[in-house]
């Protein structure tokens, strides 16, 4: 094999060199579960690409490492892939508040960073060197409205939500916008906290003001308790949910309660398409598991990544490439496990314009029995 | 609605109350605020997981098997830090610290070997029914955490007012220089104390583990606040105290959310809970001890 492609080498008389491409991700601590899918997608990716000969002759080379979840471990592991291992760019960290503190480090550097799983508002305002692949619950949370709407035929809705979390509250801050463009009277807003297990004093208030869905903020933790005690006390309307909301594990956590949840996403496992098909049999076989959005998102950063790198001529200079690829990066064109995609140019807190986010429909599906099926 | 928002407060009480019962036992008899507590209950909801999914024990079995397991934790627990602590004469504020760490310990343990995601109990072990009764909506695991909670503050109070060890708890509770002396074997029956404070957390673990379909490493963490709240509001160390100020936080939550909004919920509950101490210091059915001043 490796004769092969040394003689084919030799025959074309190309200089083959390693592209040293850094991932900062989540591989140990709470946000493992979906670093450790990310970093597998990626280096399927990453095998792929190599087994299909390579970027124009060169190899991708992936360097891993685990930024625990946590804000300043993620700005140490950027600064040793930046200034140490040198690598081209970085893909990472896992979570939003990562995110915020360690693309600073990367935008002053002016390597590009590109996140796969951070959907939290005003990432990417940070520069023109940021990117993300991850479609932000801006974009999405209005989509999911409008389905259900449309679907299940939604006039007043009830809302609940996480008070004392970040990402549960901005889940709100949006479905709140969403809600109002487009009409939607709210018949009570209620809230939770983070570890309470206890939800039918809310829900039995919530079944009292009769609204047509149930939206709702939550991380699985209490989001799977709230549909079975919704369940419970007969509260039977379609639940419109968050990204939090948007995991195989409601399956598990509110088996028997789980039907009739609305959430949004670029990928679902349903989706059928030519390059869905591979992504998912490619992982499940590498991994005996089946795969998730985290890892679908990261498998077409990878190759979002490899298409920019095909489009440039790298010169060795690390300062010069870096930017050669920031600005190919930002022209991609690509259709992947999360079908078309490209990039869209966001502004900063000034109004100028800085880094980019995904151009792409999210993909709006309900669950039935037991798993989730495209609506629409 | 007001029917079925008192019978969920009566089931969210007796939630506190189970888990404050084990909590006050100890202060009562130890004088120790154990707040290694919130991680024993944590320690018997992956316990009956675990008894339920790996040896296939039937619910009911996996509740005293709970019991046991963070029993013996607990009584560890009062051995390897409580214990050395004691005879060293240390200071009352040291051993709340060192179960601090203690809790830190088993989290970090517990995620160490399950993981930090969330688990819950396999749907099929778990009973489904659930009755309308004049309107209210009652699951049977609801009624089952009623009666059980009831139950077990019964056999509690009976043990230590009628029974030898009861009496031998009470002399203690007085002073465990006086009942060394009378010859009750003062640490043998903190280690009992601590093992059946630690049972009971670790069934009210499993009973919320059931109730809200998620087990995870931090679940013991939100109930502890309310358990600190509990064995205060009911007065330190009294076990019908625990259970009606249980009541009461759960009822006053409840009705928070019912009438004045969810965002409110903790803010009024325990408001109210400092204005009925202002008027009461002591606790609900506390009285002034004298002895300890």
């Amino acid at each position: 094999m490796s004769a092969v492609s040394a003689a084919a080498l030799l025959t074309t008389g190309a200089q083959a060199a390693d592209i040293k491409i850094g991932a900062a991700e989540a591989l140990s601590g709470g946000a493992a579960q979906y670093g450790i899918s990310i970093r597998n997608a990626q280096q399927l990716a990453v095998e792929q690409i190599n087994a299909a000969g390579g970027v124009n002759g060169d190899k991708l080379v992936l360097v891993v490492e685990d930024e625990q979840g946590k804000k300043e471990e993620a700005i140490n592991v950027f600064k040793k892939l930046i200034f140490q291992d040198r690598v081209l760019m970085i893909f990472g960290p896992t979570l939003s508040n990562s995110a915020q503190a360690a693309f600073p480090i990367a935008q002053a550097a002016k390597i590009p960073a590109f996140g796969t799983s951070t959907t939290a508002d005003g990432i990417t305002s940070i520069g023109d060197f940021t990117f993300r692949n991850a479609v932000t619950e801006a974009d999405v949370l209005p989509e999911t409205v409008k389905a259900t709407i449309k679907s299940a035929g939604v006039k007043k809705v009830a809302v609940m939500y996480g008070n004392d979390d970040v990402f549960t509250k901005s889940g709100y801050d949006n479905f709140k916008k969403a809600l109002a463009d487009q009409n939607i009277a709210v018949t009570t807003t209620e809230t939770f906290a983070k570890g309470d297990v206890d939800f039918k004093a809310q829900l039995t208030k919530i079944k009292a003001s009769n609204p047509d869905a149930i939206v709702l903020s939550a991380l699985m933790a209490e989001g799977a308790p709230i549909m079975v005690q919704a369940r419970q006390i007969g509260l039977n309307v379609p639940v419109i949910g968050g990204n939090g909301m948007n995991s195989v594990k409601v399956f598990d956590l509110a088996k028997g309660a789980s039907d009739g949840l609305w959430v949004g996403s670029p990928w679902s496992s349903e989706n059928k398409t030519a390059e869905n098909a591979k992504f998912m049999e490619s992982y499940t076989q590498k991994y005996k598991t089946a795969p998730d959005q985290f890892a679908a998102q990261a498998y077409d950063g990878i190759y979002i990544a490899a298409a920019a790198l095909k489009g440039i001529k790298l010169t060795g200079k690390i300062e010069a490439d870096r930017k050669a690829l920031r600005d190919a990066l930002a022209t991609v064109k690509h259709t992947g496990a999360t079908g078309p995609f490209t990039f869209r140019r966001v502004n900063d807190k000034a109004g100028k314009p800085a880094g980019y986010d995904a151009d792409q429909k999210p993909i709006i599906s309900v669950t039935k029995q037991g798993r989730y099926t495209i609506a629409q | 609605m007001l029917e079925q928002q008192l019978f969920n407060a009566l089931s969210l009480g007796c939630v506190y109350a189970l888990f404050a019962l084990g909590f006050t036992l100890v202060f009562g008899v130890l004088g120790v605020i154990n707040l290694s507590h919130g991680a024993v209950f944590m320690v018997g909801a992956y316990a009956a997981l675990a008894a339920v999914q790996n040896l296939g024990f039937p619910l009911w079995a996996a509740v005293i098997f709970a019991f046991v397991i963070a029993g013996c934790v607990g009584a560890l627990i009062d051995v390897l830090v409580l214990r050395p602590l004691r005879n060293r004469n240390a200071p009352h504020l040291i051993p709340m610290i060192a179960t601090i760490g203690v809790a830190i310990v088993l989290n970090s343990l517990a995620q160490g070997i399950a993981g930090a995601e969330n688990k819950r109990f396999p749907t099929d072990v778990l009973p489904q029914e659930s009755l309308d009764f004049l309107g209210i909506h009652i699951t049977v695991i609801e009624l089952g955490i009623i009666l059980l909670s009831f139950l077990l503050m019964v056999a509690l109070v009976l043990m230590i007012g009628r029974t030898q060890i009861g009496r031998a708890l009470r002399a203690i509770a007085e002073s465990p220089k006086a009942a060394l002396l009378l010859g009750i074997n003062v640490e043998w029956l903190f280690i009992i104390t601590s093992f059946v404070a630690a049972g009971l957390g670790g069934v009210a673990g499993t009973l919320v583990g059931v109730y809200s379909n998620a087990l995870f490493p931090l679940m013991g963490q939100p109930i502890l606040h309310k358990g600190i709240a509990v064995i205060i509001l009911g007065g330190m160390g009294d076990i019908r105290g625990a259970m009606l100020a249980g009541l009461f936080l759960g009822f006053a939550e409840v009705m928070s959310v019912a009438y004045i909004g969810s965002n409110m919920r903790d803010a009024v509950a325990f408001g109210v809970l400092f204005l009925v101490l202002i008027l009461r210091p002591q606790g609900l059915l506390g009285r002034i001890q004298e002895r300890k001043a």
